[in-house]
């Protein structure tokens, strides 16, 4: 299922100079938020809440997912470079799988990490915050990954998309229509992270219950079409 | 013996028909793929390779189909016409994780690079090669599993001449080996320098198939028309039709010229100034009005 030979070259395509620029850019921009937070107002648990439920899981996790998600396979697709995978006797599947996993752990490292890191910067992890919101955003990176790995793989457009599902649908809609936040991967994630942390400071409009079956579901179904659409991936001669 | 059969092979897109019913069988050693750019040549070549489904009819490699079996690239090489492929590997790199994706390590991609005579260049990054370098790591890595089927997508484009004997040699030295061995090109010299068997495609239709000198003489022999004025055109014209050689002739008033059809081209371009010469008649203009290669091409098909 694991192919360390896709992995490798997925690692690099991924983290290759100006990728890894735009990726460690928004975490530095959260430390250096969390840092200038301290240092103007204090440790505040209300205030650690806000800034890495705000800007750490709504608007940084959805980023880098879709950066890592599409960038895992979109790019090769676009450019035709997919033909030296798609020319072996590799599963489709194994190839998608493989990718998932490496989109998987770019994200959780370049989100989850820095969350922790602000978290403990912000309020020391007081009342478990710092740790539920990297829960969170550990929880988010799996399913954003898988489901904007399917978005790589059926759209030329997939960054397009993406961006908007992260920004207009989970940060706007999600905020004003309430039906909308039950299909919001930042919910589900926000309903684990709830159960972490206890208390009022972390909150979810879904239950854990149907946020772990969203969560899977999502991410088992987007990974599966995923191998599929592989499986007859038609690569447009030059003509 | 790797035999590709391509059985009644369609393909449209949309509304525009790119390969229409096409049936050939390609056998072991060299063929060449002919057709003027935008004939479906690399449509059928993405169908040989399993990237596209046919719309109709089939493609098998010794009775195996094509599309959707990912078994089947343990006996096909293939060399894509498009230039992408993980610059930021050097060329070593490139051609060890092909080898590694077909179950196999070093020592394989090792001989590929030196089959190819990459080894002087092949710790360099793959952004840094030349069109012809490119070629030859795409080339190695096509190589890498020793299939016995290869597809080369216009493997010429942009070579160089030196370039582009040695990957000459190289095909023609596959093709010495048994393996089946199919190329594309729209430039006839360039498939009659090296493919015994060449395949026409025009328009997404297959136009004509057999030994090279017969496809030669399929192109030489065809009609040929040429845009002639003259110190006395109708004089000229009646002294022309006279000769089976020439089939027609038609006085074009607009033009102010002769517009004369020949039939056999070795014998009315030797006749035309004789004739001219014995009747006092001084040429202006001897013009070719269809040697472009798609009218030739167009010929072949109706043909």
């Amino acid at each position: 299922m694991y192919d360390p030979t896709v992995a490798r070259l997925t690692y690099r395509a991924l983290l290759g100079r100006r990728r890894a620029l735009i990726l460690g850019a928004l975490p530095l921009l959260l430390i250096v938020i969390a840092v200038a937070v301290r240092a103007l107002s204090g440790a505040d648990d209300q205030t650690a809440a806000d800034v890495l439920g705000g800007f750490a899981i709504a608007t940084m996790v959805p980023i880098i997912g879709v950066i890592a998600g599409t960038g895992a396979i979109g790019p090769e697709i676009d450019d035709g470079s997919v033909v030296y995978l798609l020319a072996k006797p590799l599963k489709r599947p194994t190839i998608i799988f493989t990718k998932l996993i490496v989109a998987i752990a770019v994200t959780m490292v370049f989100s989850a990490v820095p969350t922790l890191i602000a978290g403990l910067i912000l309020n020391g992890n007081g009342q478990q915050i710092a740790v539920a919101y990297t829960v969170a955003a550990l929880v988010a990176s799996i399913a954003y990954s898988a489901l904007f790995l399917l978005l790589g793989t059926v759209s030329r457009h997939a960054v397009v998309f993406g961006l908007v599902y992260a920004l207009v649908w989970e940060a706007l809609f999600g905020s004003l229509v309430p039906g909308a936040r039950t299909l919001s991967v930042q919910q589900w994630a926000l309903a684990v992270a709830h159960k972490v942390a206890g208390g009022d400071l972390v909150t979810s409009d879904v239950g854990l219950t149907t946020a772990v079956v969203l969560l899977v579901v999502v991410t088992v179904l987007a990974t599966w079409y995923a191998g599929q659409k592989l499986r007859s991936l038609k690569l447009a001669g030059e003509e | 013996m790797t035999t590709l059969s391509i059985d009644h092979v369609s393909r449209w897109f949309g509304n525009v028909v790119a390969v229409n019913d096409i049936t050939m069988t390609i056998g072991p050693g060299v063929t060449g793929l002919l057709g003027p750019n935008g004939a479906g040549k690399s449509t059928l070549i993405n169908m040989m390779g399993g990237f596209l489904a046919p719309s109709t009819g089939t493609v098998t490699l010794d009775g195996q189909p094509v599309w959707r079996n990912e078994g089947i690239y343990r006996h096909i090489g293939i060399v894509p016409e498009r230039e992408a492929m993980y610059d930021f590997l050097t060329g070593r790199e490139f051609v060890v994780a092909n080898a590694e994706l077909h179950g196999l390590g070093d020592k394989a991609a090792q001989r590929a690079l030196a089959t190819v005579e990459m080894e002087y260049a092949q710790d360099r990054r793959i952004a840094t090669y030349s069109k012809g370098m490119r070629q030859r790591v795409k080339m190695a890595s096509a190589l890498v599993h020793d299939p016995s089927l290869l597809l080369l997508d216009e493997p010429f484009n942009g070579m160089d001449p030196r370039q582009r004997m040695q990957l000459m040699d190289l095909l023609r030295r596959m093709g010495d080996e048994g393996r089946t061995v199919l190329f594309s090109s729209h430039i006839l010299e360039e498939v009659e320098q090296l493919a015994r068997h060449i395949e026409v495609v025009v328009a997404g239709r297959h136009a004509a198939s057999g030994d090279y000198r017969k496809i030669r003489r399929l192109m030489t022999d065809r009609p040929h028309r040429y845009l002639v004025r003259s110190s006395d055109d109708r004089a000229l014209a009646a002294a022309l039709i006279a000769d089976p050689s020439t089939a027609g002739i038609e006085v074009d008033h607009a033009e102010g010229a002769l517009r004369v059809q020949a039939v056999d081209f070795g014998r009315f371009t030797a006749l035309l100034p004789k004739v001219a010469r014995d009747h006092g008649i001084r040429l202006l203009t001897v013009s070719p009005s269809d040697e472009s290669l798609e009218s030739v091409f167009s010929y072949l098909v109706a043909a």
